[in-house]
C-alpha cells in the first residue's frame, strides 16, 4: 500500500492546525438500572489536521465507543461530539470523513469494483477509482467478489472504501489487529503518509508499541476515562517499560526506593518490579543481593502498564 | 502553531455536488446483484413460484376456480405467492444478515443518505417481483393457455407489484427482530403455512372450513383476493376492505421496523 499519489491541496500546509473532530465531556452508557455499562465517561478529545492521534487502551476500554461517537454511529448519553463543526450524523460532515471499523461484514457477492464505486458515489469529489485501487493495493482484484478474497485482501478493500471519498479525516478502529508483521508495517507507512499529506488520522490500538511508532499524540483511555495524554515520549516516560522478576531477599520497601521503579510487589521468594527501564533496577538488585537468582526481564502487558497509570491518578486525586 | 476550530462550510460553494440519482441507481443495482448472485435466494424466490405454478396450475389444472380456468386463477395466486416471497426474503433476510455483519454500520458512517438503503431494497424487491410476474405471465399465456383482455393483464400485474408493499414492511420488521442465522428458517415457518392458509396454493374454497375461517386474519389472503378481483375471480368482501386491511398491516410492520431500527442504534461496546 502506498499513498504517494495522494496529494491533498484543500488543506493548509502551513503551521496552523484545524480541529477536525472533537468530543467534549462525552459520556456513553448502555442499558439501564443495575445493568448499566459505562463505556465512556466524560471524555475530552480533539483531532487536528495533519496529526496522527492514537487512542490507546486495553480491550473494553471504550475506544470503539469513542470512535462511534466521533463518527455519529453512537450518540453520546451526555456531552457533545462534533465533526467538522457539525453534528457527526450530518451528511455534510460525513462527506469529509473516511472510517474503517472493526468487523464490517461486506456482502460476499459484490465485486471489489462495485463496492468501491458504491462508496465513491456518496462523495462530491471522490478519488479516481484507479487511484483508490493502487493506493489500497487492489490491482488485479477489481473483478473478484469480496467473498473470494483472503482476509488480508478484504482488509485492503475496507481500506480502499475508507479512502474512496478523499476524506480530510480518517479513522481506523484497530486497523492492525490480526495483520502479520509485514502488512502491519506497510499500513504504518501508509497511515504516516496520510497524516503528512495534511489529513487528520485517528487510530485505536491496544499496542503501546504501535502508538509509539506512529502517533504524534496519544490519548490513553481505560475503563472509559482518559488517564493520560501526550506525545509518545511523554507517555512512555510515565508507563513502565519493563518488568523485572527475580528470586531475592531484597524487600519491597527497599526496591521501591530504586530509580524508575513504578511498582514493587512480592510473591513468596519472587520480587516483582515494574520499571521504566531495566538496567538501573538490575544494577541496584545485583549490588544489594549478588545471589539473586532466576532474573527475568520482560515487557509488561498494556494492562499492567495501565494499572500503574490508573493508580497514579487515584493517588493524585 | 495556532489552533482553530473547523467551521462548517456552506454548501453553496462551487464545490462539486453529489449526484443523488447516481447514488440511488448504484444502490439499487448493487442491492439486486448482491442477492441475485446468491443461488439459494434466486432459486427459492424465483424458481419456486414458477415451478409451483407449472405443477399445480398447468399440469394439475383443468378444474374451474371462481368462475375462471385453473391456470388463470392460479396465475393470480402464485403471482401473489412469488411477490410475497421476494418481499419477505429480499428484505427480511438481507436486513437480518447485514445487521449481524455490521455492513449497516459501515454504510451509516459513510455519507449515504439513510433512505438510499431502503430505496435500494424497494427497487431490488420490485425488480425481482417484476421478474417473477413476467415469467408467470409468459408461462400462463403460453403453456397455460390463459386468455385475458389486455386491461386485465395490466391491472393484475400492477396489483401484484403494489402488493409487495405490506410484505416488504413485514420482511423489514422481521429483519430487525430476528438474528441473521435464524432469519431464513423463521421466515419460511411463517411464509409457507401462511401462503397455504390464505389459499395461494390451493384455491381458498377448496380448503377445509376452519382454514377458510382463519384466512381473513392473514395479510396474504387480502392480497390474493385483490389480485383475483382484477380477473373477476374474488371470493367475497369489497376490494376497499382488502386495501384497508393491507395498509393497516403495512403501518403496523413499519412501526415495528422503526422500533427495531432505533433499538439497534449504538449497539457496540469496547
Amino acid at each position: 500500500m502506498t499513498t504517494t499519489k495522494l496529494r491533498h491541496q484543500d488543506l493548509p500546509t502551513t503551521q496552523d492546525t484545524t480541529v477536525l473532530a472533537e468530543l467534549v465531556g462525552a459520556s456513553k452508557q448502555y442499558g439501564q438500572g443495575a445493568a448499566t455499562v459505562r463505556a465512556v465517561c466524560g471524555l475530552d478529545l480533539q483531532v487536528r489536521s495533519g496529526e496522527l492521534l492514537a487512542i490507546l487502551g486495553p480491550n473494553g476500554a471504550g475506544k470503539s465507543t469513542a470512535i462511534g461517537m466521533l463518527t455519529g454511529l453512537t450518540t453520546p448519553s451526555s456531552g457533545m461530539a462534533r465533526l467538522f463543526g457539525r453534528d457527526p450524523r450530518d451528511l455534510r460532515a460525513r462527506r469529509r470523513l473516511g472510517a474503517m471499523l472493526q468487523a464490517s461484514g461486506v456482502p460476499d457477492t459484490l465485486r471489489v469494483r462495485e463496492l468501491l464505486a458504491g462508496f465513491r458515489a456518496y462523495y462530491p469529489d471522490p478519488l479516481p477509482i484507479a487511484q483508490v485501487i493502487s493506493a489500497a493495493g487492489l490491482e488485479g482484484l477489481e473483478d473478484r467478489m469480496f467473498g473470494e478474497l483472503s482476509g488480508g485482501q478484504q482488509r485492503r478493500v475496507l481500506f480502499g472504501i475508507t479512502l474512496a471519498g478523499d476524506p480530510d479525516l480518517l479513522m481506523f478502529d484497530e486497523p492492525t489487529t490480526g495483520l502479520d508483521a509485514e502488512s502491519r508495517r506497510g499500513l504504518w507507512t501508509t497511515l504516516r503518509e496520510l497524516a503528512r499529506s495534511g489529513r487528520g488520522v485517528v487510530l485505536t490500538t491496544h499496542y503501546l508499541e504501535e502508538a509509539d511508532a506512529l502517533a504524534d499524540r496519544i490519548v490513553v483511555i481505560d475503563r472509559g476515562v482518559a488517564i493520560a495524554e501526550g506525545t509518545p515520549a511523554e507517555i512512555k516516560a510515565r508507563v513502565p517499560g519493563r518488568r523485572v522478576r527475580a528470586q531475592t531477599t531484597v524487600s519491597v520497601t527497599e526496591a521501591d526506593r530504586w530509580p524508575g521503579v513504578t511498582r514493587a510487589s512480592r510473591e513468596g521468594p519472587w520480587l516483582d518490579l515494574l520499571v521504566v527501564s531495566a538496567e538501573p533496577a538490575l544494577r541496584a538488585l545485583l549490588h544489594l543481593d549478588p545471589r539473586a537468582a532466576d532474573v527475568t526481564v520482560t515487557e509488561p502487558s498494556l494492562e499492567e502498564a495501565f494499572l500503574t497509570l490508573t493508580s497514579d491518578m487515584e493517588a493524585a486525586s | 502553531m495556532t489552533t482553530r476550530t473547523a467551521t462548517p462550510t456552506t454548501t453553496s460553494e462551487a464545490a462539486p455536488r453529489v449526484s443523488q440519482r447516481r447514488i440511488y441507481v448504484t444502490e439499487a443495482r448493487h442491492e439486486f446483484l448482491k442477492l441475485i448472485r446468491i443461488p439459494i435466494f434466486a432459486v427459492s424466490t424465483i424458481a419456486l413460484p414458477v415451478m409451483f405454478y407449472l405443477l399445480f396450475g398447468v399440469a394439475f389444472g383443468g378444474s374451474e376456480g371462481g368462475g375462471v380456468g385453473a391456470t388463470t386463477y392460479m396465475l393470480a395466486t402464485y403471482g401473489t405467492f412469488g411477490v410475497i416471497g421476494a418481499a419477505l426474503f429480499g428484505f427480511g433476510v438481507s436486513v437480518a444478515v447485514e445487521r449481524g455483519q455490521g455492513w449497516m454500520r459501515l454504510k451509516r458512517v459513510s455519507p449515504m443518505p439513510p433512505q438510499a438503503y431502503f430505496v435500494g431494497k424497494v427497487a431490488m424487491s420490485t425488480t425481482v417481483s417484476a421478474l417473477i410476474i413476467g415469467l408467470l405471465f409468459v408461462l400462463g399465456a403460453s403453456v397455460g393457455a390463459v386468455r385475458l383482455p389486455a386491461t386485465e393483464w395490466m391491472s393484475l400485474g400492477l396489483v401484484l407489484l403494489l402488493g409487495a408493499l405490506p410484505f416488504s414492511a413485514m420482511g423489514l420488521a422481521f429483519g430487525y427482530l430476528v438474528g441473521p442465522n435464524s432469519a431464513p428458517a423463521m421466515l419460511n415457518l411463517i411464509y409457507l403455512p401462511m401462503a397455504f392458509a390464505s389459499g395461494l396454493w390451493i384455491p381458498i374454497h377448496q380448503l377445509p372450513t376452519f382454514v377458510q375461517g382463519i384466512a381473513p386474519a392473514l395479510p396474504p389472503y387480502h392480497f390474493a383476493q385483490l389480485a383475483l378481483s382484477t380477473i373477476g375471480a374474488a371470493e367475497s368482501g369489497s376490494w376497499a376492505l382488502h386495501v384497508v386491511v393491507l395498509l393497516a398491516f403495512t403501518a403496523f410492520f413499519l412501526a415495528v421496523a422503526a422500533w427495531g431500527f432505533r433499538r439497534d442504534e449504538g449497539r457496540t461496546y469496547g
